[in-house]
């Protein structure tokens, strides 16, 4: 077994110490957005949900390893799976009430 | 001769414990993944019920805003010392890992102990969850993340108990990384609950 295919499934104390300052990076910022009012209405929260997929985005690369490596793929692939469910989910459920508030409004 | 029979018998049975490994890992990711739609269903639920406060206060009046981020650091942290922990666990230094895994321990502890705070306030205050829809979407999401991370924190005394015992073994070293998976995916939920319930709440 190689070094390097060690590394990419099991990560390394340097991966480790990149993904932690990323993600300390990424929680100060939107809360700074946030706390200290340096942005408003839509793009604030547009700013902050964008922060938060980052985040996800270095845990899942650098604490959980997620890759394109054979080992990995299949957790890969489920992952993909299960992001397109939540998305059914979460969105199907906001859009539909969504519709339903707006429906049940005078106008 | 008989070094090589020997080498080769390692080797096969190194070879099984790598597979049984991988296949526990994947069956276990599977149950994570199992778990995330649990979530994404309670998050569906909070956001359809965020602004039905019944005349009661919303997060903008309830949520401490320095408090929530010293929890999401201890649960960042957090995830950082386990990842120290299985990267002690690969170079087979067993009081290593014990020393990652209690900090782990630690940290995680803190953050239930001041979630436990912050439900305690409201409840008192009489914003509990029969308040308002939103106070039970609130208690809901909140109290299933945190009894997620209740459950963590038993398993990781359990398993520190088992490494003490027999050390770093196949068996121990495939716990190890079960809960390596299931930490930090504690600590993406919590993301999630940082930005969606606590940022957008104070917006």
């Amino acid at each position: 077994m190689s070094h390097s295919t060690h590394d990419s499934s099991h990560g390394s104390v340097k991966s480790y110490i990149v993904g932690f300052i990323l993600s300390i990076v990424l929680t100060i910022i939107p809360y700074w957005l946030v706390v200290g009012h340096v942005m408003a209405g839509d793009s604030l929260v547009f700013t902050v949900v964008l922060f938060a997929i980052a985040q996800l985005l270095v845990q899942l690369i650098f604490f959980l390893h997620l890759g394109t490596a054979p080992e990995q793929r299949n957790n890969t692939l489920s992952f993909i799976f299960t992001v397109i469910v939540v998305v059914l989910i979460a969105g199907g459920s906001l859009w539909v009430m969504w519709n339903l508030n707006y429906n049940m409004m005078d106008h | 001769m008989s070094t090589e029979v020997l080498h080769n018998n390692h080797d096969h049975h190194h070879d099984h414990d790598a597979e049984a490994t991988s296949k526990v890992l994947f069956g276990f990711w599977i149950y994570i993944m199992s778990d995330c739609i649990l979530f994404a269903s309670i998050f569906a639920t909070y956001i359809v019920l965020h602004g039905n406060t019944f005349g009661g206060p919303s997060g903008k009046e309830l949520f401490e805003m320095p408090y929530v981020l010293i929890e999401t650091f201890l649960l960042l942290i957090s995830s950082f010392t386990y990842g120290l922990a299985m990267q002690a666990m690969y170079k087979a230094n067993k009081s290593q890992v014990m020393l990652w895994l209690s900090i782990t321990f630690l940290l995680g502890f803190g953050f239930i102990c001041m979630e436990i705070n912050e439900f305690h306030h409201l409840i008192l205050e009489g914003n509990g969850p029969s308040r308002s829809a939103f106070l039970s979407a609130f208690f809901t999401l909140v109290g299933t993340h945190g009894l997620h991370v209740t459950c963590g924190l038993v398993w990781m005394i359990m398993l520190m108990l088992q490494l003490n015992k027999h050390g770093i073994t196949a068996v121990t070293s495939r716990k190890l990384g079960c809960l390596s998976l299931f930490w930090h995916f504690l600590d993406i939920v919590w993301i999630f609950v940082f930005t969606i319930v606590y940022l957008m709440g104070v917006m």
